[in-house]
């Protein structure tokens, strides 16, 4: 069943004082919440810009431009971009195959696109390691041909990959299944190609939850950090993304190199969060709701 | 199959079932292969091991304190953002999303400079003989942080999705705001609960950035299996890596059965409602 569109939800119109409606149970739930959500959400983000700022932006800045954090976040933007877009296009075709057509085993296909999110990040690098570390599967073809997967920006990538899959494909589904198939039936029976159907019909469809699934799967990627620190072997200064730069600095007890490194990647996720907000208003305007799938 | 007109169904297929098989599949493939070589009796010896078992037991443990935890700020933050109208609900909603936001690694810088004993909340705890930081606490808190919004996110649009006739129907019957709470509006709303709380509790068994920096990482006191496989690994002992990684995948599977019944069963609850 699906979730029906802002349009179609039925106009509450109370006759009678709903419940936790009065002003005493009103005061009482929105003062518990609002002090947790301080102490629990406000809290952690205030200490990051605080803490990155508390020795001067001299410090700061001087942090941020250190060789090792520079090549993090040189490391970190390589990995979105590969990732990201080679997600968009499995997010796509996953979408397509499950909303479009009618198959058997369908159903099985939707729960093999949403594994990766049951499985911790720690599991999918050490599943990485026997493929293609040297005690792996594929460890000792790779050896052979001197080819290094392992501990290096491709094992990066495929991990990143594995814990960002279902990202986008899960926000094109519920979307693309309330839609149906009657537009492109009808521009295939008027003549259109394959191709022209889908970059013509669905695609404008769906463009605003496709950048929402890449927006929301880029956060994911710059910040991996179990996936990622299994399968980088944390090389300093040459396999660290940017939240394992964190870790080092952290150790190193550079806290505020550390908190500066951090501040980049909040201020990725307040971009990220930003651009949700966005999205989701575009998507109640044009009257094509985003799909809000529980927990991401 | 169905026949139908729109072409493509053999590429989007191919391009789903190659990227599944290669990033997804392969992986866990070779993992389960690994952890079939160890073999029964050695297989037993590592998850019997006294760390093995104390790693095990204070993850299950701290996830479901995370878990209760969430559960009921959840449920308020849930309600809140449903039924209220207040200045700053905007933000209040856009807040929740912080924790999937931000990456797991600067939650944990955070959370534990913040419970620190000198930091904003670990030095009045601290003066009050409490300490977080480098406890089993402390990785509850980083676990519930890290899993919030999945209660939020779940229940929030069924609460939204609520009539006003069954409500109203009990108040003319008489009941009090109470026996409306518990009679009418939680048996609603329980299936999407329990589904958040069970992915919640899910994602907080295989947390690690946000936990190993607020942990301690004390073997036999604070330390999580997600991080005990890690060491593994690094002490290059690839069995009992592979054995631990394995466990964590069959919780996993466990929990994704779970939560997919809790699903199924909402998504009826949802069905005979709009019937």
């Amino acid at each position: 069943m699906m979730e029906k569109p802002v349009s179609e939800r039925a106009h509450t119109e109370w006759r009678v004082t709903p419940v936790g409606a009065g002003p005493v149970a009103r005061r009482v739930v929105l003062g518990i919440v609002t002090v947790v959500t301080l102490l629990f959400l406000v809290a952690p983000l205030a200490l990051i810009v605080s803490s990155a700022l508390s020795q001067g932006v001299g410090v700061f800045v001087r942090s941020l431009s250190d060789p090792g954090t520079q090549h993090a976040i040189w490391l970190t933007v390589i990995t979105a971009l590969i990732a990201v877009p080679m997600n968009i296009l499995f997010g796509l075709a996953a979408a397509w195959t499950v909303t479009k057509f009618v198959f058997p085993g369908r159903t099985l296909l939707i729960a093999l696109i949403e594994l990766p999110y049951s499985i911790s990040p720690i599991v999918a690098g050490v599943a990485y390691l026997f493929v293609y570390g040297s005690q792996g599967l594929f460890g000792p073809v790779l050896d052979y041909f001197g080819l290094k997967v392992m501990f290096a920006l491709p094992a990066i990538v495929l991990a990143s990959m594995f814990v960002t899959a279902p990202f986008v494909a899960r926000e094109l589904i519920p979307l693309m299944q309330v839609q149906g198939t009657d537009e492109e039936e009808a521009a295939v029976t008027l003549g259109a190609s394959g191709f022209a159907t889908f970059w013509r019909v669905t695609l404008p469809n769906v463009r605003w939850a496709m950048l929402y699934g890449a927006i929301l799967c880029n956060a994911r990627v710059m910040g991996e950090f179990g996936a990622v620190s299994v399968v980088s072997g944390n090389i300093r200064g040459q396999t660290t993304t940017l939240p394992l730069q964190i870790e080092l600095l952290y150790q190193d007890y550079n806290v505020a190199g550390a908190f500066a490194a951090a501040t980049v990647l909040t201020a990725v996720a307040l971009v990220t969060i930003v651009i949700k907000v966005v999205l989701e208003r575009i998507g109640r305007e044009t009257d094509v709701p985003l799909a809000r799938p529980p927990g991401h | 199959m169905r026949r139908s007109v729109i072409p493509g169904f053999g590429l989007a297929l191919g391009i789903t079932f190659l990227y599944l098989g290669a990033i997804v599949l392969l992986p866990l493939c070779a993992l389960i292969l690994k952890a079939s070589d160890v073999g029964l009796a050695q297989f037993w010896g590592i998850m019997s091991s006294p760390r093995t078992l104390s790693a095990l037991r204070v993850t299950v443990t701290m996830a479901l304190a995370a878990t209760a935890f969430n559960a009921v700020y959840g449920l308020l933050l849930a309600w809140v953002l449903a039924r209220y109208e207040f200045p700053g609900k905007r933000l209040l909603d856009a807040l929740v999303d912080v924790p999937f936001a931000l990456p797991t690694a600067v939650a944990g810088l955070a959370l534990t400079a913040l419970f620190s004993k000198n930091g904003w909340f670990g030095a009045p705890l601290d003066a009050l003989g409490l300490q977080v930081a480098y406890t089993p606490l402390g990785i509850a808190i980083a676990m519930a942080f890290t899993s919030i919004p999945f209660v939020v996110r779940t229940v929030q649009p069924v609460i939204e999705d609520l009539g006003s006739d069954v409500e109203e129907a009990g108040r003319s019957l008489g009941a009090n705001d109470f026996q409306i709470l518990w009679r009418v509006i939680f048996p609603a709303i329980f299936p999407a609960f329990l589904a958040g709380c069970s992915l919640s509790f899910a994602r907080s068994l295989g947390e690690f950035g946000a936990v190993i920096f607020i942990a301690g990482n004390q073997p036999m006191k604070t330390e999580i299996v997600a991080l005990l496989t890690f060491i593994r690994l690094e002490e290059y002992n690839y069995e009992a890596a592979a054995a631990i990684a394995v466990v964590m995948l069959l919780m996993a599977f466990t929990m994704l059965i779970i939560t997919n019944a809790v699903q199924a069963w909402h998504l009826r609850y949802l069905g005979r409602g709009d019937a």
